[in-house]
């Protein structure tokens, strides 16, 4: 770990300040579940850690008939144990259900879960986002099992957000907020596929922190998070799959499915989303929107088994939306 | 001349503490965080060091600039093991060492240490034969009876395909050690299973006598077979303490350097033939494995096929050792046996599908290839009834219409385990108190507590009476705990020390009481006449007449005399059953039930057996479902030298664990034989015979991920 300066503000306003116009210059520290592991492998050398865990205006979880405002750093274990999120977003509770080590629950905070780094392994190795040696991306011939098959490149790896699917179905935002002024981004446009190495998987500036999270009202709007992952010890999914219906009566008015762990990004079934548009969940439309779910995948050598697994995340997540599963 | 004791076990009706189950006598220190690992040791003064390894799977160093390490302010030692000219062989060989006053400074120094190398080209896998060109070695071909003919005549053929990669230990505590060398001496603390020997490794590689090394380490955190040398990083620790003026060194791995480059368990790949008369008689054995250990290739004895069943008459085995540019294997847990085991009772569950037989069947069929049919048959039919395998068996394939199913499997294994070479010394003070030295270590096995019940059998005296000191070299030398031959060493040795003590003891008690040594026996406390229990005197009465001298008393076990003396023997057998739930929608496994029964002579504690036996039936489920070193053929590295993707099971996934000690008279007659290894065997085995009957199909590559199995499913479905 390099020598960096530590700085732990009371306010908000006081950290903003503490933070840099370029990356390396300043990086903000919650959980540290990610974090101090990234530093510890030299992945990330800040000359500067802005603690915001003793800023109160991040935290906190407020429900009101305007939706959910979850502070950024809340915790994971404080999410899935409020009362208003297990009834309205129970997608949400899944989600975190699934970062199954209870330890990462207790310091992992939300915040921390859309900003955290790619698991990629030639990543923490140290050949950066986009994984290239000699100009050419190490993935394609690699061992890439646990890498994406949708996006179809610069950047493999996938996304490792536990929310951020959950949250982009349930059409939320995020609050970035600088020493300038804030701005409120869809968390679907927060996840960003970078085009090169100097680029990053999201589009937090430098110079900003992620505040809170504004999750729409849900109340009717029948969702779930369905991962697929080997262990129920600590590991990561292998596919997940969050689902946000909004119905009209028995039939699906507007449904939103959006896959995880298969693209740098939250990824977004266009295609099963319209094929379930206007259906009633049987269970022929299900397997149909399963199947379209996995529509214009492109797996790589080693992960073709992702395209079945996306197929199954999508259909449990269906069916436990509506209370088959 | 005094006489000499009966040595032998009493007999199983009359132990009072052996075959009892007790708890570990460091469980409470351990599991409070009370217990102090060498890792956790920090002498005043002590220096942290750091390794620079190589980034490079093949490379020759063509020059190594220092320079930049050694001016910064906190480092005090600075050594480089590759020097110009030396090709490294693997990606994290160790290159240069550093030892600095925090251990921030270690790492930013290791960081300033500039090495230019010469890049060559490398191969880092073996899976793929074809793509291995002149890194593979044929190792000649092994034939008995005639395989061709069988092959020809056999009702029933059966041909496949397997394989095992290398796996790590992954020891939680990883390998390293404070040292201090001040002059002439030097004070050791090690992650070790060998207090004993280690001391000559180092003092050799310093040139300092033996007679002044002196090693500690009372727990440690997990070996699994690759912990007995001082290795590079133990010695380069010490010449960095000398060369700061004695400074203790603390040099321990970091995780990746841990699971690249401080040992693995080789891999194996196999095509094999299989033979069977239509009655379930295996006739022939046809096989063709190659596996690697790293740079050496890798070597497995082709007698030990087919496992177990190496009495089949017409065999042809061929195998070729790969080298590749990975760290090197070391021993793991029962060396080749699981990967062999695995080989083979795959093989042989695939040629009882072909036969539409139950594999349970086929195999007890066929026990007369084994040296232990009895064993065997006994340990089955004792299987099968707690796995309720006949009711829940079913034909491969044939496990319902829903997408979970359910299937059985079954393994067995075999293993030497004759106690090693060790000596005891037991000590009655004059105050009663017993305490008994030996320089031998606990692994987390429960050594420690079995010494303790020995020693307390013999003198008729609770385990809290027994002082027991072990894990320093300064006591009686004591082996290696390697080839489970620590229980056999140490239970007979601390036996023997005893009862030469107790014998002492008598000779002082019986003129008291007027009577001969030889008439005396030390019972519930007390030291009494044999036959009439009233005439005798308390242990604390009886240790007073020995004024004020101590009786110190040594005994041995030497591995020679051993099966004449009959307190430890060799060659134990054990059976794995498996029942798994397999989800053919996402390819994941579950386990819901393993059963062991396991035979290791005489159970001196059935607890801490079965703690060894649950262990590892753990591993099998990692080495079955999880673990896999997984490398980079692009960049010549290991992927996942982690605890993130380097998968082991946790609590959730390793289901029910059944374990039966298989404790009968004539097991016990063939005295203590060592456990470690032979329950490790099996259940990798079991658990894919379990996922094969599941799904109808064998997924032929272990671990069984989600697109392995659904690979095998596809192919099923095509």
């Amino acid at each position: 770990m390099q020598p960096f300066e530590y700085a732990h503000p009371s306010s908000l306003h006081e950290a903003l300040a503490l933070l840099g116009t370029q990356w390396g210059e300043a990086d903000v520290l919650a959980g540290g579940t990610d974090q101090i592991s990234l530093m510890k492998e030299f992945l990330h050398t800040p000359k500067r850690v802005v603690n915001i865990k003793g800023i109160k205006e991040l935290g906190g979880i407020r429900h009101s008939g305007q939706g959910l405002r979850i502070g950024a750093t809340v915790t994971f274990d404080e999410l899935a144990s409020n009362q208003a999120v297990h009834s309205e977003y129970p997608s949400l509770v899944s989600a975190v259900m699934g970062v199954s080590s209870p330890q990462i629950r207790n310091m992992g905070t939300v915040g921390g879960d859309l900003c955290q780094r790619p698991r990629c392994w030639y990543f923490r190795r140290g050949f950066g986002l986009l994984a290239m040696q000699n100009g050419k991306s190490l993935v394609p011939n690699g061992d890439n099992r646990y890498h994406a098959i949708f996006g179809g490149g610069p950047a493999y790896f996938v996304s490792p957000s536990s929310l951020g699917p959950a949250l982009v179905a349930l059409g939320a935002k995020v609050k970035l907020v600088s020493s300038s002024g804030s701005r409120t981004v869809d968390v679907a446009k927060f996840f960003v596929a970078p085009q090169n190495e100097s680029s990053r998987e999201t589009a937090l500036l430098p110079n900003e922190i992620l505040t809170e999270i504004e999750v729409p009202p849900a109340r009717g709007v029948k969702n779930a998070t369905y991962e697929v992952r080997q262990k129920e010890a600590l590991d990561w999914p292998l596919v997940a799959a969050a689902v946000a219906l909004q119905m009209q009566g028995q039939t699906v008015g507007k449904a939103r499915i959006v896959l995880g762990h298969v693209a740098p990004t939250p990824w977004i079934a266009a295609q099963a989303e319209q094929a379930l548009a206007g259906k009633s969940l049987t269970g022929d439309t299900i397997e149909q929107v399963a199947q379209a779910a996995a529509a214009g995948a492109q797996p790589l050598s080693e992960n073709g088994y992702k395209v079945q697994l996306t197929r199954v995340a999508v259909k449990r997540a269906l069916l436990a939306a509506s209370g088959k599963a | 001349m005094a006489n000499l004791p009966d040595y032998h076990w009493p007999p199983m009706g009359k132990r009072r503490v052996m075959g009892k189950p007790m708890n570990r006598l460091d469980g409470i220190a351990k599991s409070s965080g009370a217990a102090k690992y060498n890792s956790d040791v920090k002498p005043e003064g002590m220096l942290f060091g750091a390794l620079l390894t190589s980034p490079h799977a093949h490379a020759k160093v063509k020059a190594i600039d220092t320079s930049a390490a050694q001016k910064l302010n906190g480092v005090e030692a600075v050594r480089v093991v590759a020097n110009p000219g030396t090709e490294v062989q693997w990606a994290g060989a160790e290159i240069a060492f550093v030892a600095a006053r925090t251990e921030e400074i270690a790492n930013d120094a290791i960081r300033l240490i500039k090495v230019d190398y010469e890049v060559l080209p490398h191969l880092v896998s073996e899976e793929d034969l074809s793509k291995t060109g002149n890194r593979a070695r044929a190792v000649g071909e092994q034939v008995t009876g005639d395989p061709e003919k069988a092959f020809k005549e056999a009702d029933a053929v059966s041909e496949g395909h397997y394989g095992i990669p290398v796996l790590t230990h992954c020891c939680l505590e990883p390998h390293g050690q404070t040292i201090a060398v001040k002059g002439d001496h030097i004070e050791y603390f090690p992650s070790t299973q060998n207090v004993y020997g280690i001391a000559t490794d180092i003092g050799r590689a310093l040139n300092i006598p033996v007679s002044n090394v002196h090693v500690h380490m009372d727990y440690m955190g997990g070996g699994f077979g690759s912990k007995f040398p001082a290795d590079v990083w133990g010695v380069e620790a010490a010449k960095m303490s000398q060369s700061s003026g004695g400074k203790p060194v603390k040099m321990f791995l970091d995780r990746a350097t841990e699971l690249s480059i401080a040992g693995n368990r080789p891999s194996i790949f196999a095509n094999v033939k299989t033979a069977a008369k239509r009655d379930g008689t295996i006739t022939a054995w046809e096989s063709q494995t190659w596996s690697t250990g790293g740079i050496g290739g890798g070597n497995v004895n082709g007698q030990l096929f087919p496992y177990v069943f190496n009495k089949v008459p017409n065999r042809r085995v061929n195998h070729t050792a790969v080298s590749v540019n990975a760290g090197g294997a070391r021993a793991w847990r029962a060396p080749i046996h699981p990967q062999v085991c695995f080989v083979t009772c795959s093989a042989l569950e695939d040629l009882a599908a072909k036969l539409n037989m139950d594999p349970l069947e086929m195999f007890v069929k066929n026990l007369n290839y084994t040296a232990r049919a009895d064993l065997y048959k006994f340990q089955f039919d004792k299987a099968a009834e707690l796995m309720e395998w006949k009711k829940n068996w079913h034909p491969r394939g044939d496990s319902g219409s829903g997408p979970v199913k359910r299937g059985l499997g079954l393994a067995l294994g075999t293993w030497g385990g004759a106690g090693h070479f060790s000596t005891c010394k037991t000590t009655i003070h004059p105050d009663a108190s017993v305490e008994v030295e030996l320089a031998t270590q606990d692994l987390g096995t429960g050594s420690r507590t079995m010494v303790a019940m020995i020693a307390a059998e013999t003198f008729g005296l609770p385990v809290s009476a027994i002082k027991v000191k072990i894990g320093d070299n300064s006591y009686p030398n004591s082996g290696g705990s390697g080839g489970s031959t620590t229980s056999g060493g140490i239970t007979s040795s601390t036996r023997k020390s005893s009862m030469n003590a107790l014998q002492k003891l008598f000779e002082v008690v019986a003129q008291s009481l007027n009577v001969t040594a030889d008439e005396l026996e030390a019972v519930d406390g007390r030291i009494r006449v044999k036959g009439n229990p009233d005439r005798g005197m308390s242990f604390q009465q009886a240790a007073q007449k020995l004024g004020v001298n101590s009786i110190s008393e040594m005994g041995e076990n030497n591995p020679r005399q051993a099966p004449q003396e009959g307190l430890n023997t060799g060659g134990t057998g054990g059976v794995q059953m498996a029942d798994v739930s397999v989800d053919t929608e996402t390819g994941i496994v579950k386990m819901n039930r393993i059963v062991a029964v396991q035979d290791c002579g005489l159970v001196v504690n059935p607890k801490t057996a079965e703690s060894q036996v649950f262990g590892a039936c753990i591993m099998s489920v990692c080495g079955a479902l999880y673990e896999e070193r997984i490398m980079d053929q692009q960049t010549g590295r290991v992927l996942n030298p982690d605890m993130e993707f380097y998968k082991l099971a946790g609590i959730g996934d390793i289901g029910e664990i059944i374990v039966h000690m298989d404790i009968r008279e004539e097991n016990d007659r063939r005295g203590v034989i060592g456990l470690g290894e032979p329950c490790a065997i099996g259940g990798l085995a079991a658990i894919a015979n379990a996922v094969a009957n599941a799904i109808g199909v064998r997924v032929p590559r272990v671990p069984l991920t989600p697109a392995r199995v659904l690979a095998a499913l596809e192919r099923r479905t095509a």
